[in-house]
């Protein structure tokens, strides 16, 4: 048998339909929902009189435009066009038969936080949702990635996507992160050096001594980035740490179902002479605490350098690092650890997990957010927050002054009422830094839990490792 | 879905990088459960200012480009989340082809499922292209899917790639979904042999 990679193998193992020309009809295992970009498809799915292939491998959750303050379960909390939205999606949940997790559930979070949680999302699996950062389950080793609202329908209608294989990358990170450094730093690092476009036609396998060393909410931060470097999908091969996550977890196998499984995802990791399209390799210890400057995930920097100018760049990059610093209102030589901020962001499907919050709360600790800065921290579910409160943990967010939200996605994009108004500042710990995206007009930089901490107690950027 | 054959009509120029997905559609237009009706916004927060006023200088604003049917642009279009919205926004101002470098994996994919034809050329002919688009309303280009070509108002003949699939289902206004019921005897057989082999699942 020729060597594989560990995207070869679970691709083999989902293709039910070759064509000559070698396009492919995947097997979809689980397949995610949420309110934005399914009703469409439910409505096709009416008109055309067809139903759901298989309900029981369907999950549905709203989270991207529920409100998140405490007062939520007051439906007049939400503006007319989300209730519709999360109202359509109660109603395609009943008629259709999926699994659904409502507004009302403890377990209701962000989609790719409960996913997990719930042992929805296992190793060698094929996950889809109509959201580009279902890559964040390639943490677990399944081949997961967004799909268009077409796409949606076509999988609820047949459990399969339409699919070409992609090609192989690695990424590998060597030895040891140096203290301050996290799964964020990791991928932000990945990023800036690809550009995000780098891994466009790609699935990446992300390995090295680092990537093992990260707890699964670390290599879920890790692969939740994939689709910011371009690639569809990221994956990290499955180990004791997936599988000590996975256990006991409601919808993970139990008795001779898990021995059977167990048996199988052991045998989910690329080969030693598998072939590779392309390999990055960047040392643990190169890698330093980042921010964004910018507004596009490429543009990332040590948060110890300083405000790049346009003139640093060549080809169509000078021109969007000029339009980028004229909408973030940076000054070309400021370091970067001078900017200063008006609000700090801790949630988002990519640093929304316990972890993250451990990580936030350990640098917040009997410290106090900077006065007349606006901070939050949205868990990304329910069960998170629940976790949160027992650790202890929401009381240090409190009494540091950190509004303490319901799950959701919040001001990740800001399709609730949390949004930046036209030249605020934020420090976020979530994936994009695009024009517009937490509010018209705001400024986004992207960063770890722990730097998002460290920012609100100082109501600068601020190198963590300075409060360590 | 509408086939696609050829096409003849005014190219936007467009000349900027990495255009994601939030700039061509805002999320807080994403909160509607139809398809349709999202052309009045498309790149909305560079067409309109604060005050919901068209800011005249943003290309689709000039009276030339009012009625433009293509758009030339940058490289890595379409880039950031997998909103449907993108395409179907582009769709509904009635553009329905894009000229670009390259472009984001998801947003490619949304466009033939929506009867847009996304083109790859390199870099030196979007330029030429780029320039052609510049000139105005009467700088007409021409698409044949059919041949695969692209010819400008100068009369040059560029010619692209497409794949055979997407481009068969794109000019006969194929559904994907009923053609792969056609194959739900395959469907069925894998479901059944993976209900032996990873009955977890
Ligand atoms: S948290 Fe942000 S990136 Fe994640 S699913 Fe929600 S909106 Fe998308």
């Amino acid at each position: 048998m020729s060597p594989k990679t560990l995207y070869d193998k679970i691709w083999d193992a989902h293709v039910a339909h070759e064509a000559d020309d070698g396009t492919c009809l995947l097997y979809i295992d689980r397949h995610l929902v949420h309110e934005v970009t399914s009703p469409q498809a439910f409505e096709g799915l009416r008109m055309t009189g067809r139903t759901v292939r298989a309900p029981d491998k369907t999950i549905a959750v709203p989270d991207h435009n529920v409100p998140t303050t405490l007062d939520r379960a007051d439906a007049t909390t939400m503006t007319e066009d989300s209730r519709i939205q999360v109202e359509a999606l109660d109603k395609n949940a009943k008629d259709f038969g999926i699994h659904y997790y409502p507004v009302s559930d403890v377990r209701q979070g962000i989609v790719h936080i409960v996913g997990p949680e719930q042992g929805w999302t296992l190793p060698g699996m094929t996950v889809v949702c109509g959201d580009s950062h279902t890559a964040t389950h390639g943490a677990f080793g399944s081949l997961a990635h967004g799909i268009g609202t077409s796409e949606v329908e076509h999988v609820l209608a047949t459990q399969t996507l339409i699919q070409r294989k992609g090609k192989n990358m690695k990424v590998e990170i060597t030895g040891k992160l140096a203290p301050g450094v996290t799964a964020k730093d990791i991928t932000l690092t990945v990023i800036g050096k690809t550009g995000t476009a780098g891994g466009t036609g790609y699935v990446i396998e992300y390995c090295g001594e680092a990537i093992r060393d990260l707890s699964m909410e670390g290599r879920m931060t890790v692969c939740n980035m994939a689709i910011e470097g371009g690639a569809r999908a990221g994956l990290i091969a499955p180990d004791e740490k997936t599988f000590d996550y996975v256990k006991g977890r409601p919808h993970a196998p139990k008795g001779a179902q898990w021995e059977a499984a167990l048996n199988w995802w052991k045998t989910l990791y690329s080969d030693d002479d598998a072939h590779w399209d392309k390999v990055i390799t960047i040392k643990g210890e190169d890698i330093a605490p980042v921010v964004t400057w910018g507004t596009s995930p490429e543009d990332v920097l040590p948060i110890t350098a300083n405000v790049p100018a346009a003139s640093d760049f060549t080809g169509g990059k000078v021109d969007a690092a000029q339009r980028s610093l004229e909408y973030m209102g940076l000054t070309p030589g400021t370091p970067l650890s001078e900017v200063e901020i008006d609000t700090v962001f801790i949630g988002s499907c990519t640093n929304g997990r316990i972890e993250d919050l451990r990580a936030a709360a350990a640098i917040l600790k009997g410290k106090k957010v900077k006065d007349g800065l606006r901070a939050m921290i949205v868990p990304g579910s329910g069960l998170v927050r629940a976790q949160a409160e027992e650790e202890g943990l929401a009381d240090i967010f409190k009494e540091a002054g950190f509004e303490w939200r319901l799950a959701g996605c919040s001001m990740c994009l800001a399709m609730n009422p949390d949004q930046l108004s036209p030249g605020e500042r934020c420090a976020a710990t979530s994936n994009r830094n695009f024009e517009g995206r937490q509010g018209r007009g705001g400024r986004t930089h992207l960063m770890s839990p722990a730097m998002a901490a460290a920012a609100a107690i100082t109501g600068r950027l601020t190198d963590v490792r300075e409060l360590m | 879905m509408d086939p696609f054959n050829t096409l003849t009509g005014i190219a936007a120029p467009l000349p900027l990088i990495n255009i994601d997905t939030d700039m061509i559609i805002p999320k807080q237009f994403l909160k509607t459960i139809k398809r349709t009706g999202l052309g009045v916004n498309l790149f909305d927060e560079m067409r309109y200012d604060d005050d919901r006023n068209e800011i005249p200088t943003f290309v689709l604003n000039k009276p030339q480009y009012r009625d433009a049917n293509i758009l030339v642009t940058g490289e890595n279009f379409g880039c950031g989340s997998s909103r449907e919205h993108a395409p179907w926004a582009i769709k509904d101002f009635g553009i329905s082809c894009v000229i670009a470098p390259s472009y984001a994996d998801i947003f490619y994919n949304n466009c033939f499922k929506n009867g847009i034809l996304p083109i790859v050329l390199p870099q030196e002919q979007v330029d030429v292209l780029m320039k052609d688009a510049e000139k105005g309303a009467n700088a007409r280009i021409s698409i044949d899917l059919e041949a695969q070509t692209i010819t400008n108002s100068e009369g040059e003949v560029f010619s692209f790639e497409v794949d055979a699939f997407k481009k068969h289902c794109l000019m006969n206004g194929l559904d994907d979904i009923g053609l792969t019921m056609e194959k739900v005897a395959a469907i069925d057989t894998f479901e059944s042999t993976a209900a032996q082999s990873r009955p977890w699942v």
